[in-house]
Parts: structure tokens; sequence; C-alpha cells
């Protein structure tokens, strides 16, 4: 038995046998030359980086998210104007594609690694373009995963790329291990959004054998090599989620280290989403968007499937609390059998969500019924809620409705005009969600899809914190269900300004839980005056921090 | 030849999506562009290792340049992007 010790990066423990990921390509000789055709061989060099180019594109395509953005950064790499000249350079005056290649990088690596900080975090990525690149001209395979393994494994490498990491699930990796990276390399953050564990700045990782039994503590950040089978189980059995380490264990609800209640909930899509959210400890759903029942049909779901569906959701939080929203349709998502949508100039300013459901209500009417249907036997709190609420008298339909089908009623807060007035709605309806992603773009007036505008969507917009301060203090229970209350920080801020509950993806719920219960409320709402009275995002975040003193270096 | 002076607002500096964005844009205009901090030297901005070498962060000023047809319109362009938050 032998152990190693890293940073920590993602809570939990995992266990399997250790795969080794191959190193680098081996650099290609020096001083090697071509055989005397510099324009084939430049030729050959650049159809090399526009294979590998075009292949990183479309596997960022392919996965979606963080991933797509740093997959495409890395393409651009691949055929960056400067580093062609380099190349054909070295090809003129004899080098062979290979080390010109090789060389070219080199070139560039010295002056990311001498300018430091982000930048010197990106070396990791040219590198790995790199060594595609020259994989690709010598016909090697890029090194690889293993597939069709029959359990998971533990991946240990110098440092993971996200174009090796993109594509693996956590059916086939029970932790990662790399000597190099920190608490935001790709490695880090990938594992996070997996929710498996892993242990970065390893020293030693790359000497542990391939094969050999591997217990990885991603919150401790020890790696110990062939335990005994008891520790491994003992290990196992203690750590599922960072909440091992914290004071709260992972099923017990949220609340702050003084016992201030804030209920944790998942968003899902539909009953395929409850097993992650049971797993992470959910306390119930704050988000069940139904639109994916309904998506691509011909006619829309009958209401005996939909109490199916609902039912399914409603059964696996016995006692808690299930905000199902109601169809959520607009002229950027249009359904087949509603009437087609007039072509709007602007979907997102335009008849969609409770404004939609006015005009053609029997949809939601359908849904209603199907919901308390569902309901019937069942002892969880169900609230079904509007999109797109703008003013109190669309919240008053709504909950008409809801109440002549024996449901508690809620409304979506993303348009500021129903924060500014919560409080006229919450003399109408019994629960507040805030999506805080699409108040963010209506608040900034600023377009979610534009790249250029992504400044606006940091949820640490004090702007955006004051909206939701008007949404929580209305007198209603009030959740936040944007991607905002994943972050342990910002979770906490959100209790200190009066949310009742967070609503997120699955996986970030052990990290909420226990940052909330290592602050008291009084902390949290000292970190939300000091993050209101900032005038900048990053400064907010900091201004918070400074009042959150258990959160570990990861989150900050 | 025409230039524009701006202040990087994006909180990553002239990083990460911002500097993407700034690139792409870049490489589809069909004139010569170049970045340059105030009197510094300047770099091809079609490049996005050249970019990020130039480590550029929130705040700085920049001076991009552009000379040919439609350089103007570019510039504008180029510029939006860099003063955006």
């Amino acid at each position: 038995m032998e152990r190693l010790t890293g940073a920590g990066v993602s809570p939990g423990a995992g266990y399997g046998p250790a795969y080794a990921m191959a190193g680098e390509v081996p650099e290609p000789a020096a001083g090697s030359t071509h055989g005397g055709d510099p324009v084939a061989e430049t030729a050959r060099a650049e159809a090399a980086a526009d294979r590998v180019a075009a292949g990183l594109s479309a596997l960022g395509e392919a996965v979606g998210g963080p991933a797509r953005d740093v997959l495409a950064a890395q393409a651009m790499m691949a055929r960056d104007p400067e580093l062609s000249a380099e190349i054909a350079g070295l090809i003129d005056a004899g080098t062979a594609a290979e080390r010109a290649v090789y060389e070219a990088f080199l070139r560039f690596r010295e002056r990311c690694s001498q300018a430091g900080g982000v930048v010197a975090d990106r070396v990791a990525d040219l590198d790995d373009v790199r060594d595609r690149v020259i994989a690709e001209l010598c016909g090697l395979p890029r090194p690889g995963l293993p597939e069709g393994a029959d359990r998971p494994y533990v991946l240990v490498a110098r440092d993971l790329a996200p174009a090796d990491t993109a594509t693996l699930t956590r059916d086939v990796v029970a932790a990662f291990v790399t000597e190099q990276g920190g608490p935001t390399s790709h490695t880090a953050i990938l594992a996070r959004a997996m929710g498996v564990p892993a242990v970065v700045a390893c020293a030693g990782a790359t000497a542990i054998a391939g094969g050999a039994m591997v217990l990885v503590d991603g919150t401790t950040g020890e790696v110990t090599i062939e335990p005994s089978p008891a520790e491994a189980e003992a290990a196992l059995a203690a750590g599922t989620g960072r909440a091992a380490a914290s004071p709260a264990s992972a099923v017990a609800p949220g609340a702050t280290a003084d016992g201030h209640p804030v209920a944790l909930l998942a968003n899902i899509g539909g009953p395929q989403d409850l097993a992650a959210a049971l797993e992470h400890g959910a306390e119930g759903v704050g988000l069940y968007r139904t639109e994916f029942l309904f998506l691509d049909r011909a006619e829309p779901p009958g209401e005996d499937e939909q109490v199916a569906a609902y039912r399914q959701v409603l059964t696996a939080f016995p006692g808690g609390e299930v905000v199902v929203r109601v169809l959520d349709a607009g002229a950027d998502k249009p359904l087949a059998f509603l009437p087609a949508p007039g072509t709007e100039p602007n979907p997102a300013l335009g008849e969609r969500g409770v404004r939609l459901l006015r005009i053609l209500p029997d949809v939601m009417l359908g849904q209603l019924r199907a919901l308390a249907r569902a309901a019937e036997g069942t002892s969880a709190t169900v609230r079904a809620m509007a999109p797109m609420v703008a003013s109190a008298a669309e919240a008053d339909w709504f909950a008409a409705n809801c109440r002549a089908a024996g449901l508690a009623s809620g409304v979506m807060i993303e348009v500021p005009a129903a924060a500014l007035r919560a409080a006229e709605l919450a003399r109408v309806v019994d629960y507040f969600s805030v999506g805080t992603n699409d108040l963010a773009q209506y608040l900034f007036a600023a377009d979610r899809q534009v790249a250029a505008l992504t400044g606006f969507q940091d949820p640490w917009q004090p702007a955006l914190l004051d909206l939701v301060a008007a949404a929580a203090g209305a007198g209603v229970r009030c959740g936040v269900c944007g991607e905002a209350g994943s972050d342990p920080a910002l979770g906490c801020v959100l209790a200190g300004l009066g949310v009742s509950s967070l609503s997120m993806a699955a996986p970030a719920l052990p990290w909420v839980r226990a940052a909330l219960a290592r602050h008291t409320l009084a902390q949290c709402r000292a970190a939300a005056d000091a993050a209101r009275a900032e005038s900048t995002p990053k400064a907010a975040r900091a201004a918070a921090l400074a009042h959150l003193p258990a959160l570990d270096p990861p989150d900050r | 030849m025409p230039e524009r002076k701006v202040i990087v607002e994006a909180e990553v500096g002239l990083h990460a999506r911002p500097a993407a964005t700034f690139v792409q844009t870049a490489a589809e205009a069909p004139v010569e562009i170049t970045v340059a901090r105030p009197g510094g030297e300047p770099v091809n901005a079609k490049s996005i290792l050249s970019i990020l070498a130039l480590d550029v962060r929130h705040g700085e000023a920049i001076v991009i340049r552009a000379d040919g047809d439609g350089a103007e319109q570019v510039l504008d362009r180029l510029a939006a992007i860099v003063s955006g938050p």
C-alpha cells in the first residue's frame, strides 16, 4: 500500500483499476529533413492541421457545454496563421513537417509560458493540439481511452485535455488523478460537472502502474494505491459527495450552520433525471421542465401519459416539494400541435410563456388536470408554475386556473417587472421561482445567445441580486432555479437575500449543501449585503467571499 | 491607417470566449488587422496564439489597426467586441 497526496478538487470517493493515459506523442528527431519538396511538405502539414481542427470542432459541437468553447479555441490554434507561417518557414529551410510542427509550437509555447497566469494555463491546450497534429502526420493513433472496460476505472494522467475527456461519463470513470493541473484546470471543472471525484497536482501520479487498484478521496486529496479491501469499502461507504467531509450528511436537508432551512432541489426534464437527483440528495424538484414531454410530437401527450410521468416524479419525493412548470413555448420553441406562431422579429420578447397559454389555454388546462390526478395519493407538495409572467393580472389568471384544478400556484420571476412588483404578485400566488438566466437577459436587455454579451449573464451582477432580493422579500416562498444557485458562494448569498430554496442541476447539490452548512444565516446575509454594495460582478463576488470563510479554494 | 483605441471591458480580458470571438471576426475580414498595446509591438489579430500571448487584461487599452476595403466597418465590429462586457 502506498499513498500519494494532491489537491482534492471534486469531492467523494472513487475506487477502481488505474488506467494510465499514454504519455505525449514522441518528440520528432531534431534535424530531421524532408525529401526536398517544401511545397508538398507544407501542404502535408497544413492538411494534418486542418484535419485536427475539423476533428476538434466536430467533437466540441457534439458534446456542447463548456467543452465546446475550449475545443473551438483549440481548433483555432491548429489553424493559426502565424503558426502556419512559422511551420512553412521551417519546412522551406529543409525541416521535416513533423519536426517543423514541433518547433513552431515550441516557440509559441514559450511566449505563452512567459505571459504567466491565464495564458500559462492554456499551454496544456496548446500541447494537446501539437501532439494531435504530430500524431496525424506520423499516422499514429492519438493516445485514447480504453473502450468497453468492464468496470469504472481511475483515469491517471500527467494532465488531461478537454478533447480527451469530452466524451467520458461517470459510468466509465470512477475518479481522476492528474500530476499537474489546479482547481480551475479542465480536469477539475469536468470532474465536478460529472460528479466524479478528482485529485490534481498529485506528485508521482504517473508512476502508478496500470491496473493497480486505486482509492481516490476527492475531498482530502489522498490517493491510495492497493488499499486493503476493508479500507476501500469504508471510504466508499463514507464518501458519497462532498458532504462526506462536511458537518451535514449527504441526505440532510439543506440548512445554514445555525439551522435556517434552505431547501435544495433539482432541476429536471423528466423521470429520466430522477436517479441523479436522488443520488445527490435533492429534497425535491424546483423546476420540472415539462416541455420535454411535448417536443417532437404531432399531438400533445394524452392526460394519462402525463399523469404517469408526473406521478413518477412525485412519488420519488415523499413529503418533498415538486414544482412543475407548465408548457413554456414561444416562436423560438414552436410545437407542432399549436398553431404556427407568426414570425416575430424578437422571439424572446414575443408571445411566449404565459402569454401564449392565455391565448391557447387547452394544453395548460390538460396539464393542470393531469397534475392534480398525479398528486392524488402522494405526499409531495405539488406546485404548478407559470413561465414568463410580467403582471399581477397574468399571475391572477394562472392562479385562478390552478385553484379550479385544486393545485397550489406559482410564477417564474424572469421579467424585471414581476420582480419590481413582487408584493402585488405575492397577493395572488403561493410561490415564486426566480429564473436567473432569463431575468438577467431581460434586466440588461442583453440576448443570452450573443457571445459578446455574456458578461451580462454573470449571476453576480449586483443589479440582478437587487431583483432577487425584491422577489425574496415579497412574503411568499421564493426559490431560485437558474444555474446561479449552483455556485456554492452565490448559493450562500441567495440564502442571505431570503431565498427559501435553491434548485439546480443535481451534481452541484452536495457542494451547495456543504457551503450552506458551513456558514450561519448572519454570515450569508452579510455576504449578500456586501455583494449588493459593489458595482461589478467581480467585486461583488470578492466582497461576498470575505464573509464566507469556510469556502474551500476550489470554490473561489 | 484607420485605427481604434479601446478599453477591454470583459472581466476575463482578451482571453477565453472574447478572444475567440475577436479572432474569428478578424479572420473573416479580407484585410490585414493588427492589435497592439499603445506604443507596443503590433501582432496579427487573426492569430489566436498571438492574441493570447499578448495577454491583455480587463481594463487595459489596445489599439486595433486595419487597412484596406471595409477596414472601418471591421474595426467598428472588433471595437464593439472588445468594449462589450
